[in-house]
């Protein structure tokens, strides 16, 4: 098989507080995929995340992007690489217009000019909010936010997109189309979270993580339907939705 | 709840003041301060034309009166400052209707008034046609300090997020039955700052690790960078030029 985009080989982590959130964790995701990292709360899923690009620093085992490792020297080129979305878009757009902060990723690795504007177009267009570029990031409506939240990475052009908790606090009208937008896109997904029905809707292959530990890996469906497992790391589908 | 409920001071518009690029009518609005603060004490009629001069330039706006005297009010302490200089101060006593007032006291009231009432009304004329994102840029355009820079324009962003945090806790508080009122209910208020600080904190965290993300190194990118034409400066210098000569000559 071709080079992983994404190559992560017996991450484990603990806060400096000593709490360890990450056991060994060994994860494999290739160009074009669309992966599910599901998993309850306090599983790890985010301090996983942390580690794709390089904010927090493995204390065992490593990560490498496209075959570049995620350490000192090539974080600039990791940060490039691996676009993440926080949970929370009030954390991830801090700039005072939304075409600043669309520019701001790019902008950091040396983009000027017309190249940096074709940039943010392009970004804003394919999550559907060109008409949005003018306006401050704190009067958009949620659903808007996390979208231009998307555009924000899209614009690094990135190779993996990491998303945690993406359909969280949507509408169900928000939630489809973002949906929609996620499998227009041409780049490889990771999306963390806890919405099962979106990953089936979304992701061919899904990973459960428990306790910082990965305890399953395959197919959605086949993972999904396995209600053993499901129930032991405290995955509930919702009432009324059945594979 | 939308920011929309902050008292911003901008009022959208279209003149001439709501067209000049911010940085060079932030230039235009220093200069014009420091040649009026210039102008030596006692110049009355040059001080009064000055003061004409702020009060056409807010007008110039088009922003209603009714928005401006909302925000002229903090111009009200130097008012009543000058107002009571003539009783207060010492000097040569003469004589007004049944009053006996200073004549030092006069003059330097005002002088006090006329230069404080400019300041007040052309800063306002600034204020009201400059949107807080542009005053960012214009500082960053003219090369204020990268801290400075981040951190207003982060006061931007967040600060109503964060009002609405407050706002929200308030709600929270109050929906289980506290009365913010009298001196039992410090303690929770103050409880209530500290939870708030904490937040705005982790916030900042948060908001720190999303910036390396996006390849942050210590300086706010320029990303739309300001120019503007020789006429702008010239425009925007005008009340300074003017002002200057009426400082100079008053010193003739
Ligand atoms: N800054 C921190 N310091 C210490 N411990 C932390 C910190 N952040 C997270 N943890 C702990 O690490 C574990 C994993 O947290 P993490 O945020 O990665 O979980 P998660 O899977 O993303 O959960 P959720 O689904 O609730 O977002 C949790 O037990 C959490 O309490
Ligand atoms: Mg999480």
């Amino acid at each position: 098989m071709s080079l992983p985009v994404l190559d992560v080989r017996g991450l484990a982590y603990a806060y400096p507080g000593g709490h360890q959130a990450l056991f060994g964790v060994d994860l494999h995701v290739h160009a074009g995929e669309r992966v599910a990292l599901l998993g309850p709360n306090g599983a790890g899923k985010t301090t996983f995340a942390l580690h794709l690009n390089g904010i927090l620093t493995p204390g065992r085992g490593s990560v490498t992007v496209s075959g570049l490792p995620v350490t000192g020297d090539s974080l600039l080129e990791v940060r490039r690489r691996v676009g993440i979305v926080f949970q929370d878009p009030d954390d991830q757009l801090f700039m005072t217009t939304v075409h600043d902060d669309v520019a701001f990723g790019p902008a950091n690795l040396g983009v000027r000019g017309a190249e940096l504007d074709a940039r943010v177009a392009e970004a804003l267009r394919a999550v559907g909010v060109e008409d949005l570029a003018g306006r401050a990031p704190h009067h958009l409506s949620f659903g808007q936010r996390r979208r231009v939240a998307i555009a924000t990475v899209l614009a690094m052009r990135p190779e993996i997109l990491v998303l945690d908790e993406p359909s969280s606090n949507l509408d169900p009208t928000s939630r489809r189309e973002l949906a929609d937008i996620l499998r227009s896109l041409d780049v490889t997904v990771l999306m963390v979270t806890h919405d099962l029905p979106y990953a089936v809707e979304l992701c061919e292959r899904s990973v459960v993580l428990s306790e910082g530990t990965i305890v399953a890996d395959g197919p959605t469906r086949a993972v999904l339907a396995d209600a053993e497992l499901m129930a032991r790391h405290r995955l509930e589908l919702p009432v009324g939705f059945s594979i | 709840m939308g920011s929309g409920h902050s008292a911003h001071l901008h009022v959208d518009g279209a003149s001439l003041l709501h067209r000049l690029p911010p940085q060079v009518k932030l230039v235009g609005l220093l200069s014009f301060v420091l040649a009026v603060v210039s102008v030596p004490a006692g110049s009355l009629v040059a001080l009064g034309c000055l003061v004409a001069l702020a009060a056409a330039l807010l007008l110039s706006t088009g922003v209603a009166p009714r928005h401006l005297a909302a925000r002229l009010v903090v111009a009200l302490p130097v008012v009543v400052f000058a107002l009571a200089l003539p009783f207060v101060a010492s000097g040569p006593d003469s004589a007004f209707g049944p009053l006996t007032v200073s004549s030092t006291g006069v003059t330097a009231a005002w002088t006090v008034l006329a230069k404080g009432l400019t300041g007040v009304l052309s800063a306002v004329a600034f204020a009201v046609t400059t949107p807080p994102t542009d005053l960012v840029a214009a500082l960053q355009r003219l090369r204020a300090p990268a801290l400075v820079v981040v951190v207003l324009s982060f006061m931007v962003r967040y600060l109503s997020v964060v009002t609405e945090e407050l706002a929200r806790m308030r709600v929270a508080r109050e929906s289980r039955g506290f009365r913010g009122r009298g001196l039992r209910a410090w303690p929770v208020l103050a409880a209530a700052s500290g939870a708030l600080f904490v937040r705005s904190y982790e916030r900042g965290e948060r908001v720190h690790l999303a910036m390396l993300s996006r390849g942050f190194s210590g300086r706010l990118p320029e990303t739309s960078p300001l120019t503007a034409r020789p006429g702008e400066w010239a425009t925007a210098l005008v009340p300074a030029t003017l002002a200057l000569t009426a400082s100079v000559a008053a010193r003739l």
